[in-house]
């Protein structure tokens, strides 16, 4: 089984996770002043990358604390874990 | 000295090798209508193009081999039993042509209408379960609700008892609904779609979408520059990357979706057996594999590998399900990467750009669709107008909310 690096508790297994999607996604700023096509964009389009991805974990059965990841696509492989408050790290 | 005669070729005595089933031909510098992706719905819409529409200058690309996508992947069911009036249309519309399409194609497909339970283990389901069967009814398709005991009369290695976790409730019954055999499906579509002219082309990979003025004008391939009058996508799990080439952002994630099969048993599973709660699906095939799917694995994934514990998941449902199973030995475990819509429901139609033309969101429930759709997606294609069954399965929906929420229905949670 894949072990995930939580960056509170360390390498624990998949299982353990719970998964959120895109990471980044902020909040409209003015929400109010969102026309059709932008609160599409919000509430259902997300990126689909072939390759790395920042995305949002949990850790549900462990800390239970969020997370960021950047994780290939392609290969699972996971690139970097940071925490939410931290920018999007620079990987290969 | 003489050595009598030469030694026989090894292999003389053994027939000749069939004929093939289509050509193999290299890409023509133009086409009418270029279809990318080669698997179940590729193939399909290809041969309506051509039988429905007389449109034959028609190439179909594929990356790999014909049909080893998905269409090599799926767990082969095939059922109408969805709630909403639009889905009803078009997976209803896909069944009518199933139960044809033997004879259409000349070719045998192995349909076999052993009907199918989707389960019931709560008090929501079983309230939601007869909300469909009544939906169902009321869109003239075949729908019944079994109690325990009936599901037992249909498929009697099922477990019923009450002393489970998840006990069966119920389930409701579609007795047309059943499996085929996917790769005869797809060799039938494309030896008759071969035969009528359209180019099926292998390990030819679409690398960018060519517009003009907001039109189409062709693919660029691993195998050169193919101009097209009209661009028809049909990639499943790629689609949105393909769709990028063109500018188009697409609602729809990529997921690893896993099946297994076990080792050939003697006929012991009548019918096909459907449960969203426990999240595993069951038939036997025609040679006597258990064939059984899960739900999706959790993260986005390209892999064409899905986790672990997601297999033993799976398994551990279907023991409790069919105790039987308990000394069944799998056999080979694989993934296929679907393309999960917001809604459940798939995007067929046309898009901002003139010429191109969308057929993904399909999910974990393409293969049922295979015939159905590709009658309306080239429907769609031939009149620049979707078919009425593909209409209400815009892109725009996502941005008017006219959406079509099949989550209940679709028997694998996304």
């Amino acid at each position: 089984m894949q072990l995930i690096p939580c960056p509170w508790c360390g390498p624990r297994e998949e299982v353990e996770f719970h998964y959120g999607g895109q990471a980044h996604v902020a909040y409209p700023a003015e929400s109010a002043a969102l026309s059709d096509e932008e609160w599409a964009k919000f509430v259902f389009f997300r990126d689909n990358p072939r390759g790395p991805f920042a995305e949002r974990w949990s850790h549900a059965a462990g800390c239970r604390r969020w997370f960021n990841a950047v994780r290939d696509t392609r290969s699972y492989e996971l690139l970097a874990v940071y925490r939410p408050d931290q920018e999007r790290p620079v990987t290969t | 000295m003489t050595t009598g005669n030469p030694p026989a070729r090894p292999g003389a005595d053994l027939p000749d090798h069939p004929s093939f089933l289509w050509r193999n031909p290299d890409p023509a510098t133009s086409y009418d209508v270029v279809v990318v992706g080669g698997g179940g719905h590729g193939l399909a819409t290809a041969y309506y193009l051509a039988m429905v529409h007389g449109i034959t200058n028609v190439a179909v690309l594929e990356k790999g081999w014909l049909a080893g996508g998905n269409m090599a992947r799926n767990t082969t069911i095939i059922r109408s039993n969805y709630l909403w009036d639009e889905s009803s249309g078009i997976y209803e519309h896909a069944l009518k042509l199933w139960e044809g399409l033997e004879d259409e194609l000349g070719y045998p497909i192995l349909f076999d209408q052993r009907g199918v339970l989707n389960l019931a283990h709560s008090l929501q389901d079983v309230r939601d379960s007869v909300r469909r069967v009544n939906a169902n009814r009321l869109n003239g398709i075949d729908a019944e609700w079994l109690d325990a005991d009936g599901v037992k009369e249909v498929c009697p290695i099922i477990n019923v008892s009450p002393d489970v976790r998840y006990p069966v409730l119920g389930a409701t019954y579609q007795p047309r609904a059943g499996i085929a055999k996917h790769d005869y499906v797809a060799w039938g579509f494309a030896s008759v779609a071969d035969r009528l002219g359209v180019d099926l082309i292998q390990n030819c990979e679409v690398t960018g979408i060519e517009t003009a003025g907001g039109r189409v004008t062709g693919v660029n391939t691993t195998r050169g520059r193919i101009a097209a009058g009209k661009v028809a996508l049909c990639a499943s799990g790629h689609s949105s990357e393909l769709a990028a080439m063109a500018g188009i952002e697409l609602p729809v994630q990529s997921h690893p979706l896993q099946a297994l099969v076990s080792e050939l048993l003697e006929p012991v599973h009548p019918t096909v057996v459907m449960s969203n709660a426990v999240h595993v699906y069951v038939s036997q095939a025609h040679k006597g594999e258990l064939v059984m799917g899960a739900g999706i694995d959790s993260y986005n994934g390209y892999g064409q590998r899905g986790s672990f514990h997601i297999i033993e998941r799976q398994m551990s449902a279907s023991l409790e399900l069919f105790p039987i199973f308990a000394r069944a030995h799998v056999l080979r475990t694989w993934a296929g990467i679907v393309d999960v819509s917001p809604d459940a429901s798939p995007i067929i139609g046309l898009t901002p750009v003139d010429g191109l033309y969308l057929n993904c969101g399909w999910g974990t429930g393409g293969f049922k669709a295979t015939p159905g759709v590709g009658d309306c997606f080239a429907h769609t294609i031939a009149n620049d107008k979707p078919h009425p069954y593909n209409e209400p399965f815009t892109l725009e929906r996502f941005t008017t909310g006219a959406l079509v929420d099949e989550h209940g229905a679709a028997a694998v949670a996304h």
